[in-house]
């Protein structure tokens, strides 16, 4: 289906898009297309360029080079008519802390143009929805970040937009906070409304995305629904095998001694290194032929398969002794991690 | 919420209400006054603090330097034309209070929405701009410096410190000043990465001002080689502008100037800010 927009039907449409910031490339030549009504998620680790290219739908950030169109609308030239059509649910707050939460919602109104006595109907009705119409005349720096992520998400409704921007709205979020959100999104798209939202939460992408793609250094490594990337990327399965490491008891054991100088430890840590891999040559030929792919992880090996019981099996029968075992399906963070890289990104 | 559930009915509905940004037709209000709307509203939330110090300040700095002080400054009739001391700082205090509290609401509170709250970036993603945003904001510092004014004048009225009817354009002399000062201050503000820089601006910058600009003293008193950096502050043209309508002695050429100083800085002030604001927020 997305093959078939054009910019003329794409809520947002993006062809070699680009965003540069001195010498570093934030965005690197995107291309992709969000279609009216459409659950629409960026999903990668932190810089990747999530956010700078939800700056550049916003129209707030000027895009350095290729082609974006919003409703067909280029944001250079109609930046106020485009963002009269969007919601903006920013990664921070950004709340007044001078005004009431009611007055924060109207006031937000009038910033598009709305009569007071219109916005502040709307005011009223949008806390209903993100249920804070207890809270109405209280000052927002005592309400916790879930009631705080609420009223961001109701500021953004105050327009009726037809698309929301959501960067990260969860992050930081307590559980039931998470499961509220999601619901009202849900009503939301329910409702029509486009939504186009960045995370690096697994679950929320496949909770919340239609379809989604994977940015990893400026670039979109991977793009489809939650289910295709699973199909694409990894197996439907995964075994997850725990080994008790030995030299663990030993360290321990060196530790306790006192007679771990700075030396010896730098060299006890390059042995434990050389022992780890060759731990995992020894691992991965025992499983020689019983998994597509094998990830080591520091605390387990992740043993992809399209069939975990019988893998793990097999397993056994080579003599393998791990101390614990699970199999699960495979999930997006399945496809993220092989994606992305295991490697912490700061 | 009725919109919500279509999209195209969203689209026309707001398309009939928006202002003028993006070229559709919509309701008077100028998307600036939107920004300025909003500082009304916290404004709406203390204007009694605002009150209370607009009264007690002029009140407690007339009544300390202007008759306390000037009791003995009288005494020794040093002021040129004999003019009692009340008289001679009540407009330079006018002025001076007015500009101290614009060039503080030109810089904490700007960064604040810039860096700090974030409601800059807020506003940003409604039809509103960054130019906007920077109008609105002048305005309501321009509210503020005329609120202040008028006050400090009813209570300079009280003391009974005024020689003219002319005194009145005290006010928007020092409104003017506060904006030759308001307006260079925001652009630098929206420079700023902390707020380091404000404590130095009003330590080595504001205060002496302040002290030196002829609010006090003619600064015929000064060094003669300071006697010229007082020329190029917009602070002593505000003051002996005012204080020349005050004392209603009216010199057409250097009033002139004085007006010409306070109005080049203000409006450089407004250019420079459009240029740094662009750079800070349209990333």
């Amino acid at each position: 289906m997305p093959d078939a927009l054009t910019p003329q039907t794409s809520a947002i449409h993006a062809r070699g898009l680009t965003k540069r910031f001195g010498k570093f490339t934030a965005v690197d030549g995107v291309d992709f297309d969000v279609a009216p009504g459409e659950a629409f998620g960026f999903l990668g680790p932190n810089g990747a360029g999530k956010t700078s290219t939800m700056r550049m739908i916003g129209t707030v950030s000027p895009v350095t080079a290729g082609k974006l169109t919003v409703f067909g609308l280029d944001p250079a030239h109609d930046g106020p008519a485009i963002r009269s059509r969007v919601g903006v649910v920013p990664q921070a707050d950004t709340l007044d802390n001078e005004l009431s939460v009611l007055e924060n919602l109207i006031i937000y109104g009038r910033y598009f143009g709305l009569s007071w006595s219109e916005s502040r109907r709307r005011a009223v009705e949008l806390l209903d929805f993100v249920q804070l119409t207890e809270r109405s005349g209280d000052q927002v720096e005592p309400l916790s970040g879930g009631m705080k992520r609420r009223l961001v998400i109701a500021r953004a409704l105050i327009n009726e937009p037809e698309m929301l921007l959501l960067d990260e709205p969860t992050t930081g979020l307590d559980p039931q906070a998470r499961h509220l959100l999601w619901d009202r999104l849900y009503r939301l798209k329910q409702r029509g409304v486009t939504l186009c939202l960045t995370t690096h939460y697994m679950d929320e992408a496949e909770q919340l995305c239609d379809r989604l793609v994977v940015m990893d250094k400026a670039k979109i490594v991977a793009e489809g629904s939650p289910r295709q990337l699973i199909e694409r990327y990894v197996t439907r399965e995964v075994l997850e095998l725990r080994f008790n490491r030995e030299d663990d008891a030993e360290d321990g054991a060196n530790a306790r001694d006192g007679r771990s100088s700075a030396g010896d430890l730098a060299g006890d840590l390059a042995d434990a290194d050389a022992a780890a891999v060759a731990e995992r040559a020894e691992l991965e030929r025992q499983l020689e032929g019983l998994a597509e792919r094998i990830e080591h992880l520091p605390d387990r090996l992740l043993v992809y398969t399209a069939d975990g019981d019988a893998t793990a099996a097999a397993a056994f029968e080579r003599g393998l002794h791990p101390a614990s075992v699970l199999v699960r399906r495979a999930s997006l963070e399945d496809v993220f991690l092989r994606l992305t890289g295991r490697s912490l990104v700061e | 919420m009725a919109a919500l559930e279509s999209p195209a009915s969203a689209r026309e509905g707001l398309s009939g209400r928006l202002g003028g940004a993006g070229g559709r037709g919509g309701p008077a209000s100028h998307p600036s006054l939107r920004q300025f709307e909003h500082d009304m509203l916290v404004f709406r939330r203390r204007w009694h603090s605002y009150l209370l110090s607009g009264f007690s300040q002029p009140f407690l700095y007339l009544l300390s330097m202007g008759v306390g002080l000037g009791y003995y400054v009288n005494k020794n009739g040093s002021l040129p034309g004999g003019v009692p001391y009340l008289d001679y700082i009540a407009p330079a205090l006018l002025v001076t209070q007015a500009m101290m509290a614009a060039s503080f609401e030109s810089a904490w509170p700007i960064l604040g929405k810039i860096m700090w709250e974030k409601t800059y970036q807020a506003a940003l993603n409604t039809p509103v701009g960054t130019t906007n945003l920077l109008a609105g904001d002048l305005m309501w510092i321009a509210f503020r410096a005329i609120l202040l004014s008028v006050l400090f004048f009813v209570v300079i009225l009280l003391f009974g410190a005024v020689s003219s009817p002319l005194a009145v354009l005290a006010i928007p002399v020092a409104v003017l000043t506060a904006m030759a000062f308001a307006a260079p201050i925001v652009a630098f503000t929206a420079t700023q990465k902390s707020d380091q820089p404000f404590n130095m601006l009003f330590r080595f910058g504001i205060t002496p001002l302040f002290l030196f600009s002829g609010t006090f003293f003619p600064i015929q008193n000064l060094p003669l080689a300071i006697q010229p950096l007082a020329w190029v502050t917009p602070l002593y043209h505000g003051v002996a502008l005012a204080r020349s309508f005050s004392l209603g002695q009216i010199d057409p050429a250097a009033d002139a100037v004085h007006l010409a100083v306070l109005c080049a800085f203000a409006v450089a002030g407004v250019i420079a800010a459009r240029i740094t604001f662009r750079r800070r927020l349209e990333v």
